[in-house]
């Protein structure tokens, strides 16, 4: 096939008005349905824990705020790589350093000031075993939804596309997970929440070239 | 691009054309010349364009929106192919630098506008305006006057400017 008649046919045939794509736009709320998903999962499989009391907690906040921010910072991330020749975006990674080290900072503070008895309790809590799996679980919907929003974009760096749509699904997956655990200490979270995360997204590297090529 | 992601095939058309050219001397570039590989991809290239013309977004430039896509096509074809390529040293670079998609289509134009002169006029264009001689020097190499070199070149720039203007309007 000639190369002019391509164009000529492209443009008879398939000239349909489209709109620009904000990736945000079509990003967000596909990961919206996604944490849905997982929120049915985790309601039929654990149940939530008592929310009315929860929602009183600070450490409730704590762990939503870190698992947000991380989702937020992936989201940030992915809506400039899922447009091609853009500029990454320093803004999603300057919020997931700085939701990182902002945990850290509170889980060494609470470990300082905690006698060594308890060092275990604040560490490993009581579900240290499962608390990565199940987040990672959780990821696997709100992943599926994002990226197949993401094929019909059009990302150019696959592995990196891949591990940021498993930190907006890993983020979110931890914040859903949220509603059932009770962990309440810092150091917990900044351990065993950003482990799942990071398996998410490590998890989304891997996949990305294989589900997103174009 | 604007006019043709409001559904003007025309103008989608003549985007396309204009692409079409780029992307070929784009590719031609970095698969030293295997013709058929050459338009397979531009084809596939001017594809994915149209097929994700929706991700253009007009609050940016469009030309590296464009180059990303080739390069990553590029970048495809290398993957399948299997790295039975070889890419020269000076070159792997710019398959990986993520910005400057300009420059090597700038000097594709410039060989394909110099490619239209008699070889004579050619020549003494690329030595005076390219290689940087002087007159005298270009000159010397071509056996002519400095005088005619002038004439020339003058000739050369002019013609060469006014197909350009032609081509852009």
């Amino acid at each position: 096939m000639k190369t002019s008649e391509l164009i000529a046919a492209l443009a008879a045939t398939d000239a349909a008005p489209v709109r620009p794509a904000t990736a945000a736009s079509r990003l967000a709320p596909a990961a919206l349905v996604g944490a849905l998903v997982a929120a049915g999962v985790l309601a039929l499989c654990l149940g939530f824990q008592p929310l009315t009391g929860a929602a009183h907690a600070s450490w409730f906040w704590m762990k939503a705020g870190y698992s947000l921010a991380a989702a937020l910072a992936g989201l940030l991330l992915l809506v400039r790589l899922a447009r091609p020749g853009a500029r990454p975006g320093w803004a999603g990674v300057a919020i997931g350093v700085a939701a990182f080290a902002l945990i850290w900072m509170m889980a060494m503070h609470g470990a300082m000031r905690a006698g060594a008895d308890r060092q275990a309790a604040l560490w490993l809590g009581s579900s240290w075993r499962m608390c990565p799996w199940r987040i990672l679980a959780l990821a696997a919907p709100i992943y599926l939804a994002v990226v197949l929003v993401l094929r019909r974009l059009a990302p150019t760096r696959l592995v990196l596309a891949g591990a940021t749509a498993g930190l907006l699904a890993g983020g979110l997956a931890a914040a859903v997970y949220g509603l059932y655990c009770q962990e309440s200490a810092a150091p917990f979270v900044a351990v065993w929440y950003s482990l799942g995360i990071a398996a998410s997204a490590l998890v989304g590297a891997m996949l990305g070239p294989r589900l997103l090529r174009w | 691009m604007v006019a043709a992601q409001a559904g003007d095939g025309q103008a989608q058309a003549r985007l396309l054309t204009l692409l079409a050219g780029r992307l070929r001397g784009f590719f031609a570039k970095r698969l030293s010349g295997r013709a058929e590989d050459v338009e397979d991809l531009v084809q596939e290239a001017l594809l994915a364009i149209h097929v994700k013309r929706a991700t253009y977004d007009p609050r940016f430039d469009f030309t590296p929106w464009a180059y990303a896509i080739a390069r990553y096509k590029l970048i495809d074809h290398f993957r399948r192919t299997g790295g039975r390529i070889n890419v020269a040293l000076d070159d792997a670079g710019e398959l990986l630098a993520t910005e400057n998609p300009e420059e090597g289509a700038v000097r594709r134009d410039v060989a394909s506008l110099l490619a239209r002169l008699p070889p004579r006029q050619r020549a003494l264009m690329r030595d005076v305006k390219l290689e940087g001689y002087s007159v005298e020097e270009a000159a010397g190499r071509a056996g002519m006057s400095a005088t005619a070199v002038k004439v020339s070149v003058h000739r050369s720039m002019k013609r060469l400017m006014k197909e350009v203007d032609d081509e852009d309007l």
